[in-house]
């Protein structure tokens, strides 16, 4: 039996209270438990930061609309560094790709950031043969995937004659058919209205030809999710994202989980997960009166506790933008005016793809910058608000560190700033520059793995160094007791890990790629009797307007890998 | 007792169809009837169970002739050759599934070769197209539910892809598309009066290799550039042009469907690009989509699985080990044929032989040539070693992409009897490199 | 300025690639050190010394450095990869990517270039005595960011792509061209001396093309404004002047719409 403890290391484990303290990990068989024999081998971790492995509850890394970003963009993956990528192979397969990684740099780079597993945002589910095939060429870190259903037929007829038992009972079968893991919905209506050229871009504006409100979209899916009693919330993207004065629709998006109380058994405790909220607080009526309104977004979402957000933090970088928000996409690229794709999908959603490039010298980009950072400032209950860039939407994943190092210094906030164009613009528009808070060590720790993995309703497996958890920990160079004084230290050691663990095996040491153990599929699997008239209404649409058989569209069992299900009973 | 397979996709064409329907003997060696499919299907599912097939490697010898080996010293075979070889190339993948495309990646990463497929000589120009100006598309079945306005231009369905018509664009009736054909106006842009032509609405019949003026004119159109039209652009007239940009403007949702009339005359990729850069326009004031009419049920495949391994859909130079690059007309196969610039050739699922120029044969054929394939064409005739495999969507299974990209889970019909499938094969002979590699290093 | 000496003494079987031919790698360097400077043939990484035998001396940066290559190095790719200072003097034909992602200094191939010739080149000069072929100074695939400054000159003839996704710097093609000259440009010249069968500044957003000789096919995205003197590679000519492309999206400055030209010798 395979042993491990973690000796000496400063521990930050929201889940179990440690905040800091020395305190020695032990591991067997790739679990953490409470102590283990003598013969254990065991790691020094003196002087470092020991917390539970990464999770990332936002983040696209696998599936058609990443791929096609992949295929579109040859430029993304030119000189960086003396190679492509900046990276020489340290794993079995060569790492690939900027804003865009290849699978295999995608597993490599979050295991050597620590993160251990990540739920990928928009599984359309017409596509999830294509889903599974990139999880099985992940290496590493653990990969749920949520398919869409805020533009689906299925959702939109039965949520506009509320039959929340019936749009349930679909839901449950879809998350089969897909090996999903929960609800995402993405510009509720706005995409199916897309189909048509159009969008809804307020929560009351109605979706062409099904008749039904944005509104009713959000409350039916919060009543189906809480019906099911789903170990994830409903995951949010609003409507009228990236828009200046956008705010307000953000504000009733949010009032309507306003009523609704969290009921499942996983101790999750929000109804909504409204993501890449940066996105969404946009004060202005045009680009030239664009400004944050971070805080009166995070003054409803502090009061809201059946609310849990992430930040979408801008980077600064060249990137590449993909939603299946199709509306939105199309607008950017009358923007910007570089190359866009866009594919939607037959009865169930859409998407687009447009490169983008923050440059720090546009007030805009600024301000969007400051705005996402004073989101997590302005945050009173960390356990409910995560670190994100809404990879690669914002920025790619692996700014995390930058991210990481922004929020716990106020220093590098303002070299930041003070390295800006449009920085009086930028302070004009925001509150960035008179805000000193810095955020330490638990508070990063409950950002990033013990309240995503909370609001997934996976603490007992993911985000915890609690005995029985899995043993993915992430220990990096950093003396919690003597922080450095030069905040590009810490954004250094959350680069590269001193060691990641992955379920008791070391897979990061010193930065590099030392073993690959193979993944899992994270899904959840509802138990519930059969519903014929749903199944009859299934079959139907795929006779009459699908243009693939039914048979062939529930992901065949040996094309799903190493699946590790969440198992919830609705009697 | 016979038994009935349901739900089977068909190995041949882009539409990827999945309601085959076969029927197989009762020891599930052969195939007895095939449903729903057209007579070039039928053709494919027949030869899985003919008598006819060969079913072991076949090694040239010194006299020219093939004499039969096993798979494990056709294994052997290939991994030394490619070991030794200084830039070797793989192409193909015509009728390979994913889980095949992905084990040849990893052949080629750990060789430290040249990867390519068939899109090299026929859609390449659409991915060129596509990394310069994205591609706003759709699948196939919204082109069913909503289409009022469908193009094909420089494609020819009626021959290539016979039942995309009826499947999914001009006759079935979708969701929001109840009649069918009476409500769609179906727009062919061709030199040729096709059999597509045939059963349009209208048909323009553009001067050979100019399509890129009428594009040119169609977004001057769109823009508000009427007024400066010539009367005359590639043959067509300004009416008829002005008529053609009224219905595409008013179009509820419409389609164009671009084949090889366009990705085949001059220019290239650069018709591709101004269809899509008309696309665009069209977006501003209607809906629509593009698509290209990949020509094999999973030609898309390879595209999709190598960008997700390496970041580029085709042309790929892995023989930098750490790092891949691509850049067509330099990493593309038949260039670097011409060039003589490989030393090493492998054929997969396709028929080099038959397709490529014939100074690129014969300076491949200098080299070591192994074909990969379950049947016999020119390619496995000339090559040095025969390595014959299961039929993807006969004798194995696996993930197939449609012409839209859309995932199609392909079922095996009969037994492979001995037969290793390209996944298998591929990954034993990685498995062999990186011993080799191992104790070179 | 210092000269180092590369002449060549076996050939390559398949093709070199010479990335490491640059003032900026040889500066400051023995010249054993610069003979073992890497190049790759395939998956062979040989040193260049595995084909050259190097004199003379390189200067300590690479503006101080020149570099003479003899020998036929038709089959060797990558000349001046990224340089930004310094001369390359190539004394025969030269294979793909001459100067591509050049940021300075100057580079004289005496035979043909082949294709990718400064691609993506953001500073410096090229010439090429000979023929080039296709994609002279365009970008790099899927990138909107083609060739935006220097000057490539082509004393003989180009193939098509010439000046793709321009932004700026200039392209002179002596001879004749294929088609597609200033595709997507959005800024940047190209000067074609010869004929050109068609496809001038299709897509293009801004930039200039000059024609002395005839195009075969014009788009009809071009309509006819004016006729003008111009000054082109130093003389003066009597140009009809098109603007375009009408299809293409247009920007605007202090409330003028700004279109691309093409100036077509009268
Ligand atoms: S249209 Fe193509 S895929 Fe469909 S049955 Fe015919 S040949 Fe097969
Ligand atoms: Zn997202």
């Amino acid at each position: 039996m395979s042993e491990l403890i973690i000796k000496n290391g400063y521990v930050f484990d929201p889940i179990s209270g440690i905040k800091g303290d020395k305190a020695d990990i032990a591991i067997k068989d790739g679990k953490i438990v409470d102590k283990v024999s003598a013969k254990a081998k065991s790691i020094d971790a003196n002087g470092k930061t020991v917390m539970a492995g990464g999770v990332d509850i936002h983040t696209h890394v696998v599936g058609p609309k990443v791929n096609l970003g992949r295929e579109m963009r040859p430029e993304d993956k030119l000189f960086r560094g003396s190679v492509r990528g900046g990276i020489v192979k340290q794993g079995k397969r060569m790492e690939m790709g900027f804003s865009i990684p290849s699978t295999w740099k995608t597993g490599y780079s979050y295991a050597r950031l620590g993160y251990t597993y990540v739920n990928e945002a928009a599984m359309p589910p017409l596509m999830a043969p294509h889903v599974h095939e990139e999880i099985r060429d992940t290496p590493i870190i653990d990969i749920s995937a949520m398919p869409v259903f805020g533009n689906n037929w299925f959702c939109l007829e039965y949520l506009k004659n509320k039959e929340i038992e019936n749009n349930a009972a679909y839901i449950a079968w879809l998350l089969k058919a897909t090996y999903g893991v929960g609800i995402k919905c993405v510009n509720p209506g706005g995409t199916e209205a897309w189909a048509w050229g159009e969008n809804c871009v307020n929560i009351h504006d109605p979706v062409p030809y099904f008749d039904i409100t944005p509104a009713e979209i959000i409350k039916g899916l919060i009543e189906s999710n809480e019906y099911l009693g789903l170990p994830h919330s409903l995951h949010l993207h609003g409507n009228n994202l990236g828009n200046p004065g956008n705010y307000t629709d953000t504000l009733d998006t949010l009032k309507l989980a306003e009523g609704y109380k969290a009921k499942n058994k996983f101790g999750r405790t929000q109804v909504i997960h409204n993501t890449h909220l940066q996105f969404h607080s946009y004060k202005g009526n045009s680009w030239g009166t664009f400004g944050s309104a971070a805080k009166e977004v995070m003054d409803y979402v502090n009061k809201a506790d059946n609310i849990t957000i992430d930040l979408g933090c801008v980077t600064l970088d060249e990137t590449t933008t993909m939603t299946a928000d199709g509306p939105f996409e199309h607008h950017l690229q009358s923007l910007n005016h570089l190359k866009w794709a866009n594919c939607d999908v037959e009865l169930e959603t859409g998407s687009g793809i447009v490169p983008f490039v923050y440059d720090k010298d546009s007030a805009v980009v600024g301000i969007q910058w400051a705005t996402g950072l004073e989101l997590g400032l302005y945050a009173k209950d960390m356990m409910r608000v995560f670190i994100t860039t809404d990879h690669p939407n914002a920025g790619p994943f692996t700014r995390y560190p930058r991210i990481i190092k922004w929020l716990m210094s106020n220093k590098a906030r303002l070299a930041t700033l003070d390295s800006m164009k449009g920085k009086a613009k930028v302070i004009a528009a925001t509150d960035l520059a008179s805000m000193d808070r810095e955020l330490n060590l638990y508070e990063i720790a409950m950002m990033t793995r013990a309240g995503p993995a909370r609001a997934l309703g996976m603490s007992n497996m993911y985000g915890s160094l609690a005995a029985g958890a899995d043993a993915n920990i992430a220990i990096y160079d950093l003396d919690a007791k003597k922080l450095p004084t030069d905040p590009e230290l810490i954004e250094e050691a959350f680069s590269k890990t001193a060691y990641t663990i992955k379920e008791g095996v070391i897979v990061v040491q010193g930065g590099e790629i030392v073993a690959e153990p193979p993944n899992h599929t994270v899904w959840t699997k509802v138990t519930m009797p059969e519903n014929t008239q749903v199944m009859r209404d299934i079959k139907e649409k795929f006779t009459k307007s699908y243009t693939v058989n039914l048979e062939n569209y529930a992901v065949f069992d040996d094309h799903v890998y190493r699946p590790r299900a969440i198992e919830v009973d609705v009697a | 007792m016979p038994k009935v397979i349901e739900n089977v996709g068909c190995p041949y064409c882009g539409c990827s169809c999945d309601d085959v329907r076969v029927t197989v003997s009762d020891d599930g060696k052969k195939v007895l009837e095939v449903e729903n499919v057209c007579a070039i299907g039928t053709e494919i599912f027949k030869h899985g169970s003919s008598d006819h097939r060969i079913r072991k490697p076949r090694l040239r010898q010194p006299d020219g002739s093939m004499k039969d080996i096993t798979y494990e010293e056709a294994i052997e075979w290939t991994a030394q050759h490619l070991y030794k070889a200084k830039k070797p190339l793989m192409y193909g993948f015509g009728s390979t599934n994913c889980e095949g495309q992905a084990a040849a990646a990893r052949v080629m990463e750990t060789a430290g070769g040249m990867l390519d497929n068939c899109a090299t000589i026929c859609h390449g120009p659409s991915f060129l197209a596509i990394f310069d100006n994205g591609y706003p598309t759709c699948t196939l079945g919204e082109v069913k539910n909503r289409a009022d306005v469908i193009v094909y231009w420089g494609s020819n369905p009626a021959h290539a892809h016979p039942r995309h018509m009826s499947r999914y664009s001009i006759f079935p009736r979708g969701f929001f598309t109840g009649k069918g054909q009476k409500k769609r106006t179906v727009i062919v842009v061709d030199p040729r009066y096709t059999d597509t032509a045939n059963v349009a609405d209208i048909h323009l019949r553009v001067k050979q290799g100019h399509d890129y003026e009428l594009f040119d004119a169609f977004r001057m159109v769109v823009n508000g550039h009427a007024d400066d039209l010539p009367d005359v652009v590639a043959d067509v007239p300004k009416e008829q042009i002005l008529e053609v940009a009224e219905i595409m403007a008013n179009a509820r949702f419409g389609t164009t469907f671009f084949g090889m009339g366009l990705t085949h005359s001059d220019g290239r990729n650069h018709n591709i690009d101004i269809a899509i850069s008309l696309t665009r326009d069209l977006n501003k004031v209607a809906k629509w989509t593009i698509m290209a009419m990949r020509g094999h049920y999973n030609i898309a495949g390879p595209g999709v699985v190598w960008s997700w391994t390496f970041g580029f859909p085709y042309c790929l130079d892995l023989t930098k080990k750490n790092y891949a690059h691509m850049n067509p007309g330099e990493t593309s196969s038949v260039d670097m044929a011409m060039r003589d610039e490989v030393d090493m050739f492998i054929n997969i699922g396709t028929d080099a032989g038959a397709h490529f120029p014939i100074p690129a044969v014969q300076h491949l054929k200098k080299h070591p040539w192994v074909t990969i394939d379950p049947s016999i064409n020119m390619a496995s005739e000339i090559s040095d070693l025969h390595i014959p495999v299961c039929i993807c969507g006969v004798d194995v299974g696996g993930v197939v992409y449609r012409m839209d990209n859309v995932p199609i889970q392909f079922r095996q019909v009969i037994d492979p009897q001995g037969l290793l499938d390209d996944e298998t094969l591929l990954n034993k002979i990685a498995d062999r490199l990186d011993e080799l590699n191992a104790q070179g290093a | 300025m210092e000269t180092v000496t590369m002449t060549l003494v076996q050939h390559p079987e398949l093709y070199l690639e010479c990335y490491s031919v640059t003032p900026d790698l040889f500066a400051g360097k023995s010249l054993a050190e610069i003979a073992d400077l890497p190049a790759h043939e395939g998956k062979i990484v040989w040193k260049l010394g595995d084909f050259f035998k190097f004199d003379g001396k390189s200067g300590a940066t690479a503006a101080e450095t020149r570099i003479i290559v003899n020998g036929d190095v038709h089959k060797m790719k990558r000349f001046g990869q990224q340089m930004t200072a310094g001369e390359i003097l190539i004394n025969s034909a030269a294979d793909m990517y001459v100067g591509c992602w050049m940021r300075g200094g100057k580079i004289t191939v005496k035979g043909n270039a082949d294709a990718f010739l400064g691609i993506a080149m953001e500073g410096g000069e090229i010439t090429v005595e000979g023929d080039a072929t296709n994609h002279v100074g365009s970008a790099y695939r899927g990138d909107w960011r083609g060739m935006s400054g220097g000057l490539i000159r082509v004393k003989g003839k180009a193939g098509n792509d010439i000046g793709t996704a321009m932004t700026g710097g200039t392209i002179i093609i002596e001879g004749d061209a294929f088609i597609h000259v200033l595709t997507h440009a959005d800024g940047g010249t190209v000067i074609i001396k010869g004929d050109v069968e068609g496809r001038v500044g299709g897509q293009m957003v801004k930039g200039d093309a000059y024609v002395l000789g005839k195009i075969l096919y014009p788009l009809p995205g071009f309509k006819k404004v004016a006729t003008v003197e111009k000054e082109c590679d130093g003389q003066t000519y009597t140009f009809d002047q098109y603007i375009g492309d009408l299809g293409e999206r247009k920007g605007k400055k202090k409330g003028e719409v700004i279109y691309g030209n093409i100036y077509l010798k009268a």
